[in-house]
């Protein structure tokens, strides 16, 4: 057997074009290194992929299966359709239950002209939501000091989850319950204020997605999300 | 074309910020008059909804009894509806009441919160429906304008495109919030 002492390079297609990608590399790395759009939610550069929001989903030519993009490696060969009518169907399907499952009431909401939800409805030009609205009972965690917990406003994308056990190493954040009921909890499901692991840094509300962390103080649309310090906090970490 | 076509538009439960926005279009006002007659509108003076209306821009959401009747009139009435704005494309605001029961709500906004004449209005104002639903919700709608409120501009788009025949493409011109 020889031992190849660099990576392997494939070639394959993206939309019909023609790529060179490197291997044990994911389908988005590569469209994103080609300036090829494919939606995500749950993905953010620096954390560990997690493949939970389903929305890069993409086409591989000779399977009728959808893989997700930012779990999927690349092989020689392959075909990759990224933008298609059933993709869309399904995308706007994603939105619709995340739009939905809980309250978002972009106009009042913190995030509001800053949320990468909101965004990419737009983008993908989703105009409405077809799946009635369920309208839940949710509450509100302003227990911490400096920072809020909307419930209404969680997608449960688990990117707070990820940057607080991986990048922060204070494993402060989980996840309770499972499907509709899951909740983003603090230790073992106490008030977020009274957490004794939580080091208030700050990366969650940093990460999130959406409105659902917040500084306190923040009114309608002042939330601004920074990430830029991510990439760099997770490549100091691998030297 | 000889007639012109029949504009309406209905205001349901929202805050009249699309109302508002449909005015900001100022003088461009002149160019849709020219090719539609504002036949129904919280800004005309006519009690009864016509009988064929070739465009409604539909503002709000279907709250109470009284939105729920006018609103299937107005389907009934129209050729293409619009859905303009959050509240009549998402519930927006309107919405917010949803996860509470319409009693508490009541008890909360006429009795608890009341200082002074605390009853529960039984007539003259419309009972509230047990939630409040986006305009899709309850008829079918053609056209979807969200926003909060939809940009003048955009609204000015949808009205020339669809007076003109076309369908609006409001790609990149619109979102949810606004
Ligand atoms: S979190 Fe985003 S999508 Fe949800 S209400 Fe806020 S701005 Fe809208
Ligand atoms: S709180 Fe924010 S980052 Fe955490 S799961 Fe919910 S949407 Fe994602």
């Amino acid at each position: 057997m020889n031992q190849p002492t660099q990576a392997r390079i494939f070639t394959l297609k993206i939309d019909g074009v023609d790529v060179a990608a490197r291997e044990h590399e994911t389908i988005l790395e590569l469209a994103q290194e080609n300036n090829i759009f494919i939606p995500t939610l749950c993905h953010l550069e620096g954390l560990t992929e997690f493949g939970g929001c389903r929305l890069c989903v993409v086409e591989v030519q000779g399977s009728n299966r959808l893989f997700p993009a930012c779990m999927t490696t690349v092989t020689e060969g392959m075909e990759v359709t990224t933008d298609s009518e059933r993709l869309r169907v399904y995308r706007y399907m994603i939105l619709g239950m995340l739009f939905s499952e809980r309250n978002h009431v972009c106009s009042v909401c913190v995030s509001n002209g800053h949320c990468d939800l909101q965004f990419l409805a737009a983008k993908l030009g989703m105009t409405r939501v077809e799946m009635p609205y369920l309208h839940p009972s949710m509450v509100v965690d302003a227990s911490h000091q400096h920072f809020i917990m909307d419930h209404n406003r969680c997608i449960l994308c688990q990117r707070c989850v990820r940057v607080c056990g991986e990048i922060e190493g204070a494993f402060t954040k989980g996840v309770m319950g499972r499907g509709a009921s899951s909740r983003i909890i603090h230790d073992l499901n106490g008030a977020w204020g009274d957490s004794k692991t939580c080091t208030s840094c700050g990366k969650c509300v940093n990460v999130c997605p959406t409105g659902a962390l917040a500084e306190k103080g923040k009114s309608a649309g002042e939330m601004v999300k920074r990430r830029d310090w991510l990439p760099y906090l997770r490549s100091m970490q691998e030297d | 074309m000889s007639a012109k076509a029949k504009l309406a538009t209905v205001w349901l439960d929202g805050c009249s910020g699309c109302h508002m926005s449909l005015l900001d279009i100022d003088e461009r006002i002149l160019a849709v008059a020219e090719q539609a007659d504002l036949v129904y509108s919280p800004l005309v003076d006519l009690k009864v909804f016509p009988e064929m209306v070739d465009v409604t821009l539909v503002e709000g959401a279907v709250s109470n009894e009284e939105d729920y009747a006018k609103i299937k009139k107005v389907r009934a009435r129209t050729k293409i509806l619009v859905a303009l704005g959050d509240c009549a494309v998402t519930t927006n605001v309107p919405g917010m009441r949803n996860p509470f029961k319409v009693e508490d709500i009541l008890n909360r906004a006429y009795l608890e919160n009341a200082a002074t004449n605390q009853h529960i209005p039984v007539a003259v104002i419309p009972p509230l429906r047990q939630t409040s639903l986006p305009v899709h919700q309850v008829v079918d709608v053609d056209v979807f304008v969200p926003g909060c409120p939809p940009s003048a501009d955009t609204i000015f788009y949808v009205l020339t495109e669809l007076l003109a025949g076309r369908t609006p493409d409001l790609l990149g011109k619109t979102r949810f919030g606004i």
